[in-house]
């Protein structure tokens, strides 16, 4: 039996080990996007008692390896009484690595934002919740979408991490059927192929999004 | 009481209003009424306040001192001194409809959607009564076929008119227009200046900066001349230009080639 077909036997360990990968890929983007958003939102226009340490919190997450966050909140958080199984530690721990990233992209963007369009936006009567949710945010996505398509491979790379702390994903997959077949190349040309595949699907649906704001006068990143 | 009284009657009326950026003092003391259906036209050289004046009437700027009634109701500060909360000053800010020199569009709208954000998402109208009214405006200031363009496919002239649209909207006491033709094309200008007289004949209250002093005669009830933030003058259009009092205003108007009567 070639090492490909023992592979094409133990396909149903991939599959699943794909299935969860993007499981935790879309829930943990998902978490970036709003803890993301919701740092923009607590950055607007706030007094500095609360930009400051959030601006830290931002920068802070963005200097740290994102393994050892991992770590830090499976075996970590454990010591101070909060106990996550490897799955969510995961989950957690690349939403809030990632959504630090958004936050910072968003941040990015907003310090260009024509000050025109808000004053017109108070003129009309707007307040800071409407004019963040139907202003703000929409054209600060639209001009970012580059950016945050970068980001989101980066989110998905990280997913892979997540097999040291145990968490069974598609490299957990690759690892133990490498090691129990003694397999390690051909096991990990599959895995690629995967996550370039999730990679691909996601690049085209980011460019799709790019007709949306191209319409608007907003392909100009 | 009585004062409180006769600034109910104006659509603006403007008290004691001074305003300084760090050490220097914008505006002096500016007294200023608007009656309801009133044009009134504020002219100076650059760096007299004229903005800021415009923009204190809607808060946009803080004024230090001096009062400011939009149809009878004080923005900004209660009467007993107290901050006025940030719902209630985007309310009063609302009784006014701000045209500005760089047409300001949200650009992630198309035409009809800037017309429709406000009074659905700020005045709380249904999508239809806001469709409704955006149409008939944007039939007035002759954009309808545009109504599903986005901003970044417009002429300066056909945002700017799209701007009046999206301000009229709010169904405001007061337009207030700064500069809204400095920077269009001169061909352009016209188109602007066109809708802006309609809104004038149909007895809307306005309250205008501008360098073109042909409309100005022509569309004004009243010309405020301003300098180093104080009214110097301050007369009907005809008065104003055929036979102004300072000295400031004659150089400056010889500067301004003096419309002939419209
Ligand atoms: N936000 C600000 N901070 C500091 N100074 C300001 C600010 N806004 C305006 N000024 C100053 O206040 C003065 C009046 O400005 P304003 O914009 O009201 O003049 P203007 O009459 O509208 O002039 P222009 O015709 O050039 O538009 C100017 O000297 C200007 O530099
Ligand atoms: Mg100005």
């Amino acid at each position: 039996m070639s090492n490909w077909e023992i592979l094409w036997d133990e396909r149903a360990q991939f599959w699943s080990g794909f299935l969860s990968t993007l499981e935790i890929f879309g829930l943990s983007i998902v978490g970036a996007f709003v803890i993301g958003c919701g740092l923009l939102y607590l950055l607007e226009g706030s007094r500095k008692r609360l930009t400051i340490p959030l601006r830290i919190f931002i920068d802070a997450m963005r200097m740290l390896p994102f393994l050892i966050l991992a770590y830090l909140l499976y075996y970590g958080l454990p010591s101070v009484g909060i106990r996550l199984d490897a799955w969510w530690s995961g989950v957690g721990a690349l939403a809030v690595y990632h959504g630090a990233y958004f936050a910072e992209i968003f941040r990015g963007n907003r310090l260009t934002f024509p000050p025109g369009q808000i004053e017109a936006a108070k003129a009309h009567g707007f307040t800071k919740g409407k004019m963040f949710f139907r202003l703000l945010l929409p054209q600060i996505i639209m001009q970012t979408r580059p950016l945050l398509g970068n980001q989101l491979i980066y989110a998905l790379k990280d997913t892979a991490f997540l097999v040291i702390i145990t968490v069974s994903e598609l490299t957990a997959a690759a690892n133990s059927l490498s090691s129990t077949y003694f397999i390690p190349t051909e096991a990990f040309i599959v895995v690629i192929g995967f996550y370039w595949a999730i990679s691909v699907t996601m690049e085209i649906i980011i460019k799709q999004c790019g007709r949306f704001s191209a319409k608007r006068g907003f392909d100009n990143v | 009481m009585s004062e409180a009284n006769t600034s109910e009657m104006a659509a603006v009326s403007i008290r004691h209003l001074s305003k300084s950026f760090d050490d220097v003092e914008v505006l002096r003391d500016v007294e200023l009424e608007v009656k309801t259906g009133e044009v009134v036209t504020i002219i100076g050289s650059s760096g007299s306040g004229k903005s800021t004046l415009l923009r204190c009437i809607n808060w946009l700027e803080k004024p230090d001192r001096g009062s400011i009634h939009i149809a009878g109701q004080r923005i900004g500060i209660h009467e007993d001194g107290r901050p006025m909360p940030v719902r209630e000053l985007a309310k009063v800010r609302a009784k006014t409809g701000m045209v500005f020199q760089g047409f300001n569009l949200w650009p992630h709208l198309n035409v009809l959607h800037n017309v429709t954000e406000a009074p659905i998402h700020v005045q709380g109208a249904s999508k239809r009564e806001a469709e409704e009214r955006a149409m008939a405006l944007l039939e007035k200031v002759g954009m309808v076929d545009k109504r599903d363009s986005y901003p970044n496919t417009l002429s300066g002239g056909q945002k700017q008119r799209v701007a009046i649209a999206r301000a009229l909207a709010m169904q405001p006491e007061v337009m207030l227009f700064d500069e809204p033709t400095s920077a269009l094309d001169p061909e352009l200008v016209g188109e602007v200046l066109a809708v802006i007289k309609d809104l004038s004949a149909e007895g809307y209250t306005m309250v205008m900066v501008t360098h073109e002093m042909a409309f100005a005669r022509a569309v004004s009830d009243q010309v405020v001349f301003l300098e180093k933030g104080l009214i110097i003058e301050r007369a009907d259009p005809e008065t104003f230009f055929t036979t102004p009092k300072t000295d400031r205003v004659r150089k400056f108007l010889e500067n301004h080639d003096t419309p002939s009567p419209a």
